[in-house]
């Protein structure tokens, strides 16, 4: 360096400074530390020690692979067949029982409910809710009120194959548009939807017509939703007298559905989970306590 | 649209008037230049507001107009007022050193870190309970988060960086920064970068790149800005009156350099239109995933660790009064922070697409990285040896020192996440924000806080802060809130990683996800009252700055502008 007559002893520490100076600060000509500078060394040699055993410099077309052979796609692959190689054992049993025989077994059933509550959890619990409880537009599953039907084998029909769900196996059963595609006038979804409301247990609303109101749902809703309101299962109609409304249950509510109805999709899960994973999933369901 | 009328007539009478008392020269090339480039930038700007279909693009435009004619109209209004005088580099023999554009951008700094850390807090609540994103495009999480990360990395750390490097090169080349209008335009242009990207954030202009958010236009101008920004630092470089260049300079240059690199490379866009805000990167799949993530970590090592290192270099002995510890370990970190830095970046992508020798070989550089980090920690800390004593009395010091402190634990956290076997558990977990955080809050914060409160009372000549007691009440605030936020990540996020991971007898998932989210909530309660109390400190730093501003004791008229809180010189 230039200006090494400018070093001077910094009395402090008793080092030398390296002679520079800029706006009031020196610097002191101390070595590396020799624990950071080992260590460092430490960490060059476990790198290139790395190397060697791992897959790690790329080369024209490939790469060093390493003497280990490591290679995490297969490593992943293999991961994943040992989980199902686990599973099989009982999942196999599952696919080939009967959903009764499955409820039956003890050990089937443990086995059932384990697979069912962690396909449940992150499949079905964003719209049911965790427990089940649903919300408003999605079913409870813990109640005795079940559109499609609640026994084994309708809950796993409805599981496979979705409510609305765009396949040709799945469950459909649309309420129209009275309102919105003009088949009932205002009044008259008006008239309807208090004489429903009469019959649900709910407050109607003054001077309204019941009895045009019940000459309507004669004509118009009785079909699907039955001559005394009990709606028709086979065809997804739900009970109008029942306490549990899918839309909410106030006269609001009711002529929302009459006028402009929601009708939610559930989605078909053969494509998506396993056989005996749909197999867990509703016995799962069914042991909610609602199941028929 | 947008352009201001130039001035009333009487004005332009005036600056006649003055023009022919001063016998003004000519406008000079850098007023004649910017001058141009200006208009023209006006020009197309108030095109492309009128042509577009994009409202964003519209408003940006339209600010790009209003920046551009307004610039215009004060480099002529200046060169009226002066007649185009030169300002003297020296003044009787010392550097006429140039101040404005620093104290522009220690202020801007302390307003856009309270912003960004004000947006955080709303995004920590926001986590806690999601009733708070009010349903609304603007407020909800998914636009706030990146406000907060450029808020606070590029707004607030790039304002800090802006005006401790300009301050810092000019003190130790002893020469003042070259140009008139220069200075000016990085550091006015840099801010204006900051507003186009976050009102792009809010109103939903993004490219969707994790920290380079802003869309290509603000890219574009960036980069502009950013050249002028070098060539800014490289002429002060140049002009220096002194033999060698301080260890903080070569920090400060390899911050710049690179991150102009980083951020043409990841920004390589083709826009749809030039009317359109929305643009295609040309980067495909893995391949844009591993330059993007080139560029998320040597933001990380070249932005908040180059550029805070250069900051170190500078305050922390200017503070405690002491030589730099070594000279050599400066350089042998130096060098080996910067070449093996820029190889780490995979890390980010372990067990993804990325192939496996990729992944391997950013976790043993980061590995490597380690030492050459903490280089620059024991050069911070053992300056301070013969001047322990002065943590007790001096909370600013103790700030910084905790900052350092804060950089080693960071330091040596990264390299272990980095390891394919710990990141197979960390990854996607609150632990990354945790360590973020300490890192961010920790040393970029404090580091940033010191050279802040040093730099006041020197900028504007006062004999010293208003209130050392107030910073000792912002250091217990933010340091007890920068405790809780990294303990309730850590918890948070390693309990977060062992729940998705676990499995039951039978072979199934333990927990569902949203079990997991459930179980964090009382961890993201704690960590936003953490960043409450950060919030609070900076409110209180705010204050302390303004007083020392407004009441501080004026130094005498004859002291170096460095101040009392510095050695003489």
């Amino acid at each position: 360096m230039a200006d090494t007559h400018n070093k001077e002893v910094d009395q402090i520490s008793g080092v030398e400074t390296t002679g520079h100076e800029w706006d009031g600060l020196k610097e002191l000509n101390n070595p590396l530390p020799k624990w950071w500078l080992y260590l460092f060394y430490v960490t060059i040699v476990w790198a290139v020690i790395y190397w060697v055993l791992y897959p790690s410099w790329p080369l024209i077309s490939s790469y060093t692979s390493g003497v280990l052979g490591a290679n995490q796609r297969l490593e992943a692959i293999q991961a994943y067949d040992d989980v199902v190689a686990g599973r099989s054992e009982f999942a196999d049993k599952i696919v080939a029982a009967s959903l009764e025989e499955v409820a039956a077994d003890q050990e089937l059933l443990q086995f059932a409910l384990a697979n069912g509550q962690a396909a449940f959890g992150d499949n079905c619990a964003p719209c049911h809710g965790s427990g089940g409880t649903g919300a408003e537009g999605y079913p409870n599953l813990q109640d005795d009120t079940w559109l499609w039907g609640g026994t084994l084998d309708d809950i796993h029909t409805t599981l496979e194959y979705g409510i609305r769900a765009g396949n040709d196996d799945t469950r459909i059963g649309d309420m129209p548009a009275f309102g919105r595609d003009e088949i009932l006038s205002r009044e008259e979804v008006n008239q309807v939807s208090n004489y429903v409301a009469s019959r649900a247990g709910l407050e109607t609303e003054d001077g309204v017509d019941l009895a045009a109101g019940e000459t309507l749902y004669v004509d118009n809703c009785a079909a699907c939703h039955g001559d005394n309101l009990g709606g028709i299962q086979e065809m997804g109609a739900p009970s109008l007298t029942s306490a549990n409304y899918l839309y909410g249950k106030s006269l609001e509510a009711i002529k929302a559905q009459v006028n402009n109805p929601r009708n939610g999709v559930m989605p078909a899960w053969a494509d998506r989970l396993d056989p005996a994973t749909i197999k867990s999933l509703t016995v799962y369901v069914h042991s909610f306590g609602g199941g028929q | 649209m947008v352009v201001p009328s130039l001035a009333p007539c009487n004005d332009f009478k005036d600056w006649g008037a003055k023009m022919a008392q001063n016998k003004a020269k000519m406008v000079s090339l850098e007023e004649g230049g910017f001058a141009i480039f200006l208009v023209l930038l006006a020009f197309a700007c108030i095109i492309v507001a009128g042509k577009t279909f994009d409202q964003v693009m519209a408003f940006h435009a339209g600010i790009g107009a209003l920046f551009a004619a307004v610039s215009v109209f004060l480099i002529f209004k200046k060169y009226f007022d002066d007649g185009g005088e030169v300002i003297p580099a020296e003044i009787d023999g010392k550097p006429n050193y140039n101040m404005g554009p620093v104290k522009f951008g220690t202020i801007a700094a302390m307003f856009w870190g309270i912003a960004g850390f004000t947006v955080g807090l709303v995004i920590a609540l926001q986590l806690a309970w999601p009733a708070l994103n009010f349903d609304l495009p603007w407020t909800n999480f998914g636009r706030l988060r990146p406000l907060h990360t450029s808020a606070v990395i590029f707004a607030f750390g790039g304002n800090v960086l802006l005006a401790t490097s300009m301050y810092v090169v000019q003190r130790t080349c002893r020469a003042r920064m070259p140009g008139k209008i220069l200075p000016w335009f990085v550091i006015l242009g840099y801010n204006v970068f900051i507003v186009i990207a976050g009102t792009g954030y809010l109103l939903g202009a993004t490219q969707g790149k994790e920290y380079a958010e802003p869309e290509w236009y603000a890219d574009l101008w960036l980069t502009i800005v950013w050249v002028m920004y070098l060539l800014l630092f490289l002429g002060t470089l140049w002009k220096r009156k002194e033999p060698h260049i301080y260890v903080a300079n070569w920090f400060y240059l390899a911050f710049i350099v690179t991150i102009a690199l980083l951020h043409v490379t990841n920004n390589l866009t083709i826009p749809v239109s030039i009317y359109s805000t929305k643009s295609y990167i040309v980067w495909a799949g893995v391949q844009d995933a591993m330059v993007q993530w080139w560029y998320g970590h040597n933001a990380v090592g070249f932005f908040l660790t180059a550029g805070f290192l250069a900051i170190m270099y500078y305050f922390i002995p200017k503070q405690a009064d002491r030589p730099v510890y070594s000279y050599r370990l400066s350089i042998v970190h130096f060098w080996a922070l910067i070449f093996i830095y820029i190889w780490a970046g995979p890390h980010h992508l372990h067990y993804t697409a990325l192939p496996q020798w990729a992944s391997t070989l950013g976790a043993t550089f980061s590995i490597i990285l380690w030492m050459p980090s903490w280089g620059g920690m024991i050069n911070g800390l053992m300056t301070l040896s013969g001047a322990w004593d002065k943590l007790r009395t001096d909370p600013v010091l103790r700030m910084m020192v905790v900052s350092v402190a804060f950089y080693g634990m960071s330091t040596f956290e990264g390299p272990l996440m980095s390891l394919r076997s710990v990141n197979s558990l960390s990854h996607y977990t609150d632990w990354t924000i945790g360590h973020v955080h300490s890192g961010a809050l920790g040393w970029v914060g404090y580091i940033s806080f010191g050279a802040i409160y040093c730099l006041v009372p020197w900028l504007w000549n006062k004999r010293n802060l208003y209130s050392l007691k107030l910073v000792n009440w912002h250091f217990w605030l933010s340091t007890l809130g920068i405790v809780l936020y990294i303990t309730a990540m850590w918890v948070s996020g390693i309990m977060q990683g062992l729940m998705w991971r676990a499995y039951d007898s039978l072979g199934f998932l333990e927990y569902s996800f949203v079990e997991t989210v459930e179980a964090m909530h009382p961890f993201y309660i704690i960590r936003a009252l953490g960043g409450a109390l950060f919030v609070v400190g900076a409110l209180i730093m705010a204050y302390n700055l303004w007083m020392t501003v407004r009441h501080g004791e004026a130094e005498e008229a004859d002291a170096t502008p460095a101040g009392s809180l510095a050695p003489a010189e």
